[in-house]
């Protein structure tokens, strides 16, 4: 299947069209549909917005594609809406935070194991330990702020466990940038992880910026104001994974192939069949984008986009829990830390970053505020009594 | 819409994935916190920020003096006329929202087979109450000449604690038990809202408002009551179905 799919037509841009009433459908069920089933959706969701980011980046630099940019933009909004749309109302703002920490873990753990070049591998693995410690102060504020157990979110999928402390996450710009891929070396697949890691972190960097300022309580204010503040210097980090050198369209062709990759992945795994059909149904769209794109690129760089796109897609993603995979990486890994470039032990930790950690964590911490004496219980921290009154277990504390 | 409640395939206890939850629980107890101490540290950073804030906002001045002329205003002392100018405020808003509240959930009902045509015609004359209610909130706040167009601090919180009534009533994935239970909330805030206006109508000794607010504390008492009945029919018919 895969083979073949990059030479499929897709729908036709003229017959991709929406009606209100189509993209704000039913939404999924927080208690019954599968965590996966919304990873999939807020992994869509923040694939569309960055179709839209990069094209709108692309029309200010170029006048000629303003109009099929435009087009394909428009259509890329209302699937945008379609998608995002199906997260449902009963979830909170944290709560949905929750779940975006689940896909920052869960995507880019899967993006790791099966990423070819060894230093952007690595890239993934050093993110991934950061977004998994995010989801541990957000659960702790979750429950601590809202009473709530984040796991009602999570489904038992992904630990929620100390990683590597947020408060060593900030760290200077210089030491954010990383080396990119080369395009012309490059496998496809490096250059689709890139691009859609790149949008995942962008969606939740734009999302804590948002939701951040709702929240009343001057905690969970600073919380998203500080891991706000990551998500932007990972987006910096991922965004720099990927070649300088490319083109606009080539930057355009490899997100439409990328967008062709990740609802492809989506319909082979998703359990919901509504959602399903969403996802077949965008598959064709986006094959139609590409078909569109591929003619630009043929047309405007005399190149066959075969060039960038080799002649199959790379097997899809795999949507499941990686605790495994995760907790390897947390033992082996925690410690490293950034020099520019280079990932270093947290001994050679470049002294740029060390001094801007130090006066920007100098008048306290939330991370650390929220999570005080903090371990995951099943029911919430408060539950524990209960244990001990129903089972008889010791109970840790 | 489904009405009833029913079993399913809820995923959000750790029952429904023992072995990943198992593996969980394994390592969340196995795992120290990496920062000592306990929620304290929060409550701490919380309390610099308390200590520190600005208020939400103001009781606007009245812009009409003339209201304050009379024989009841000169009673007035202190913080009388911010307070009185406040609460009336909030009642004015909660009202207002109630009236929408009813709206939203008259909207469910028409859709509903099974509602009996009474209950249809009590949340009407229920929606109608609140809406004089509004108007005679409104209307002291002119007799005070304060202008109730504008939104007082405990009109705004208010409303910030009332969202959520909101939300579960104008969700169409609700059903009536559920936003019928929403609502009671809303009613019993209502009728605590009139209690407190009358007292504070006797604090200043006036006997129209007192008598005002006790006709709307009475309408709201009735709404209270009949809410509550139909929250309880509701959840004890879902449960015979069940049983």
């Amino acid at each position: 299947m895969p083979a073949k799919l990059l030479d499929s037509k897709g729908v036709k841009l003229e017959n991709q069209r929406f009606t209100w009433k189509e993209m704000v459908g039913k939404p999924i069920s927080k208690l019954d549909d599968d965590a996966f089933t919304r990873i999939r959706i807020i992994l869509m969701n923040g694939i569309e917005i960055d179709a839209l980011r990069l094209k709108h980046a692309i029309a200010r630099f170029n006048g000629e594609l303003r109009v099929p940019l435009a087009q394909i933009r428009r259509v890329e909004q209302h699937q945008a809406t379609m998608i995002n749309w199906l997260i449902s109302a009963d979830h909170s703002p944290l709560e949905t935070t929750i779940a975006y920490e689940q896909v920052a873990i869960e995507v880019t753990a899967a993006v790791a194991q099966t990423e070819p070049d060894p230093y952007q591998a690595q890239t993934y693995r050093f993110g991934l330990l950061e977004d998994f410690d995010h989801l541990y102060r957000y659960s702790a504020l979750l429950d601590r702020l809202e009473g709530k157990d984040a796991n009602n979110i999570l489904q038992s999928y992904t630990d929620i466990i100390p990683g590597r402390l947020t408060t060593n996450h900030h760290r200077a710009p210089e030491d954010d940038v990383r080396n990119p891929y080369n395009c012309r070396q490059a496998a496809l697949i490096t250059k689709i992880h890139a691009a859609m890691i790149t949008a995942a972190e962008y969606q939740t960097h734009d999302y804590y910026m948002n939701i951040g300022p709702t929240f009343a309580d001057p905690v969970a204010r600073q919380l998203y104001a500080e891991i706000a503040s990551v998500e932007e210097q990972h987006v910096t980090q991922y965004g720099a994974l990927m070649d300088p050198g490319e083109s606009y369209l080539e930057k355009w062709l490899i997100h439409e192939a990328m967008e062709v990759y990740n609802y492809y992945s989506c319909v082979e795994q998703e359990t919901n069949p509504r959602i399903k059909a969403i996802w077949e149904r965008f598959l064709d769209y986006e094959l139609g984008h590409l078909t569109t794109v591929k003619g630009l690129f043929e047309q405007y760089e005399r190149r066959d986009s075969a060039e960038v796109l080799g002649s199959s897609l790379p097997e899809f993603i795999e949507f499941k829990s990686q605790r495994e995979f995760v907790r390897k990486v947390l033992t082996d890994e925690v410690n490293l830390r950034t020099r520019g470039t280079e990932f270093v032990d947290r001994s050679q930790e470049s002294t740029a970053s060390l001094e801007y950690r130090r006066h920007i964590c100098s008048e306290g911490v939330a991370a650390e505020a929220v999570s005080a004496g903090y371990r995951w219980h099943e029911g919430g921290e408060l539950n524990t009594k209960s244990d001990i009154k129903s089972k008889g277990e010791t109970v840790y504390g | 819409m489904d009405k009833q409640t029913h079993l399913g395939m809820n995923r959000t206890g750790i029952q429904m994935s023992p072995l990943d939850s198992a593996s969980l629980k394994t390592i969340a107890a196995e795992v120290s916190p990496d920062i000592g101490g306990s929620s304290d540290m929060a409550a701490k950073l919380r309390g610099k920020y308390i200590a520190d804030a600005n208020p939400i906002g103001s009781v606007p001045v009245p812009g009409n003096l003339k209201g304050l002329v009379g024989t009841a205003m000169e009673k007035l002392t202190g913080n009388d006329i911010e307070v009185l100018v406040d609460k009336l405020g909030e009642r004015l808003a909660f009202e207002r929202t109630g009236v929408r509240l009813y709206d939203a959930l008259l909207a469910k009902t028409s859709v509903l087979e099974d509602v009996s045509e009474a209950m249809v015609q009590s949340l009407h004359r229920f929606r109608e109450e609140e809406l004089a209610h509004f108007e005679l909130a409104k209307s002291i706040l002119l007799d005070l000449g304060a202008d109730p167009t504008a939104q007082t601090p405990c009109a705004d919180v208010a409303g910030v604690a009332s969202s959520g009534i909101l939300k579960v009533i104008t969700d169409p994935r609700t059903n009536l038990a559920q936003s019928l239970d929403a609502l009671l909330a809303a009613e019993l805030i209502d009728n605590a809202g009139w209690e407190l206006l009358i007292k504070l109508a006797g604090h200043v000794n006036h006997a129209e408002w007192i008598e005002k607010f006790q006709l709307a504390l009475k309408q709201e008492a009735q709404h209270l009551a009949t809410v509550r009945l139909y929250v309880e029919n509701e959840i004890l018919r879902d449960s015979a179905v069940l049983g």
